[in-house]
């Protein structure tokens, strides 16, 4: 049996499927040192989205909207295409437009990408959250949140390399790309990939995807985009959801795109050496005090000590006498 | 004039056996247990999102999202409160020589040889370091702490900033936590001190083995002061 949807384009299956994102299938779980090893490996899946095939429609925001149920707020005009001006708690993807005058051709190129959870095989939102479970990342690459554990605290948003999680101001909850798991787990592909005209989005086995971007590329780099490329950053060890660009040597001109995204350092050393030195530093701290009250000689005032307070302030009593 | 360093106002002393010497009034009394109150309460909350092994703290609170609403508010408790104390406090934690000497025979403090240390103001250079280094984390920790006060300070700062101050948030509490632990060690070490802070007064020979200089003048106080 088919363990994950290889496709957006099909139909649902027609045979009731079990749902297959479970507890069961959780590889990471936030805060949560001691987790199970998954009982199976779900084939790793992943949205492919081609940037050179995008014309910019808004398919996915609004199939994204539809299926997730989200109200997000009618925008306000900025002045360019971006709309809403940013991603929200409401808005889990966001086509970003960007006019970029390429310096060796002088022609101005409308660049569009859909903006989203990349579901990084080493999430940072995940390696910073403080609730167990929060955030889990299952064996098919899927990073989720989860609501009913989700304390509102912002961490991801610090630990995420690509900007991404929104927090609600109405519940207090994180929001992001889901990569539709609740449909991916009943063998339908995301929303917005089924939803996109042009076939710029596509979903699959993380290996077919990457062979598709293959093919892609090559066309691209046929048609004189020498740079073409997959973006998979490594510094992530991959992600879930891949792009294709077509000038793959500079990312950051789509929107900002990280050129090498890594979880941050700071993050690194405020979940790593701090939370271990730290609680070390407060234990010693606290059973070295426990241990000195208890072998220790308490510093006790002596009668002596009395009699000689008594005496200075009788002394200096008569004086004034 | 009192000289401020060495005595502050309220304090006296009383004759009797034993002699009875005021250290704190009522306010500076009240205000200090909100401080701990608070300093307690900060450090459970804070340490529930520190460490995960620590996460069931949160239930003290009535869960992780309360937790997280109620620590910066409590932090914004705990800054007045401090700074009240601050400012009627530092005029006697300002550093003078003695304090080297007195630190500088660390073995004679351990051992109480209190002979071979130096008569003391209102406040020994170990509780100097207590208060200095509490005013200084908790001007780091309530900085960094709206850094990162994303419901109302969200906005206000990028994320890179928010990550270093999420870092220096997490090592400031860390290091506040040690002292902390330090001052009530030595204030339960040292016998007679927690009357303090709740009956407000210690006793004379408490005085005249700490802050024998703090009693002297107090002493003297008396005979220059105005007639009871």
């Amino acid at each position: 049996m088919m363990d994950s949807p290889r496709t957006a384009i099909s139909n649902p299956p027609v045979q009731p499927m079990e749902s297959n994102l479970t507890e069961r299938d959780l590889v990471r779980r936030s805060a949560t040192s001691s987790l199970p090893p998954p009982e199976r490996q779900l084939t790793p899946v992943a949205k492919l989205i081609d940037v050179s095939k995008c014309i910019g429609c808004k398919a996915c925001q609004s199939a994204c909207v539809e299926w997730n149920d989200t109200d997000p707020a009618v925008g306000e005009n900025v002045g360019y295409y971006t709309n809403p001006n940013d991603l929200t708690p409401d808005m889990f993807t966001l086509m970003r437009f960007t006019e970029w005058v390429n310096p060796e051709t002088d022609n101005l190129e409308w660049l569009i990408r859909k903006d989203g959870c990349m579901h990084c095989a080493d999430p940072g939102c995940l390696k910073a959250c403080p609730a167990p479970g929060a955030i889990v990342q299952y064996s098919n690459g899927i990073v989720d949140f989860v609501h009913e554990n989700c304390i509102g605290c912002g961490y991801c948003v610090k630990g995420c390399p690509f900007n991404i999680p929104r927090i609600s101001k109405v519940d207090h909850k994180a929001y992001k790309c889901t990569l539709c798991s609740d449909r991916v787990a009943v063998g339908q592909g995301p929303a917005c990939a089924k939803a996109c005209p042009t076939k710029a989005i596509v979903f699959g086995t993380k290996e077919d995807m990457k062979k598709h971007a293959e093919e892609r590329i090559t066309d691209l780099k046929s048609r004189g985009y020498k740079n073409a490329g997959l973006y998979d950053p490594p510094g992530v060890n991959g992600t879930h959801v891949m792009y294709v660009l077509h000038h793959n040597d500079k990312p950051h001109i789509y929107a900002d795109l990280p050129d090498n995204p890594h979880i941050s350092r700071v993050v690194e050393t405020w979940k790593g050496v701090t939370k271990y030195v730290g609680l070390a530093f407060m234990g010693l701290a606290a059973a070295g005090s426990v241990l000195h009250g208890v072998i220790g000689k308490p510093n006790r005032v002596s009668e002596e000590d009395e009699e000689h307070a008594e005496k200075l302030v009788e002394r200096n009593g008569r004086g004034a006498g | 004039m009192i000289d401020d360093s060495l005595v502050q106002p309220g304090d006296a002393v009383h004759p009797g056996k034993p002699v009875i010497v005021d250290r704190y009034g009522p306010g500076a009394r009240i205000n200090h247990w909100i401080t701990a109150t608070s300093l307690i309460l900060l450090a459970l909350s804070g340490l529930a999102l520190f460490h995960p092994s620590l996460f069931f703290l949160t239930a003290l609170f009535g869960g992780g999202q309360v937790t997280r609403t109620i620590h910066p508010w409590i932090g914004v408790v705990l800054f007045i409160s401090f700074f009240v104390f601050f400012f009627q406090l530092w005029r006697a934690n300002l550093w003078v020589r003695n304090d080297f000497v007195w630190l500088s025979r660390f073995t004679d403090i351990i051992k109480q040889n209190e002979d071979r240390l130096p008569e003391l103001g209102k406040y020994n250079a170990g509780q100097k370091f207590i208060f200095w280094s509490m005013t200084g984390l908790i001007l780091v920790l309530i900085v960094s702490g709206i850094g990162i006060w994303d419901q109302y300070f969200g906005e206000a700062t990028a994320i890179e900033t928010k990550r270093y101050a999420m870092l220096v948030h997490a090592i400031a509490a860390v290091l506040i936590i040690c002292v902390f632990i330090l001052h009530v060690y030595a204030g339960i070490w040292t016998r007679g001190t927690l009357r303090a802070m709740t009956r407000g007064s210690v006793t004379g020979g408490w005085a005249w083995r700490h802050h024998r200089k703090w009693l002297r003048a107090l002493a003297s106080q008396r005979k220059a002061g105005p007639a009871e």
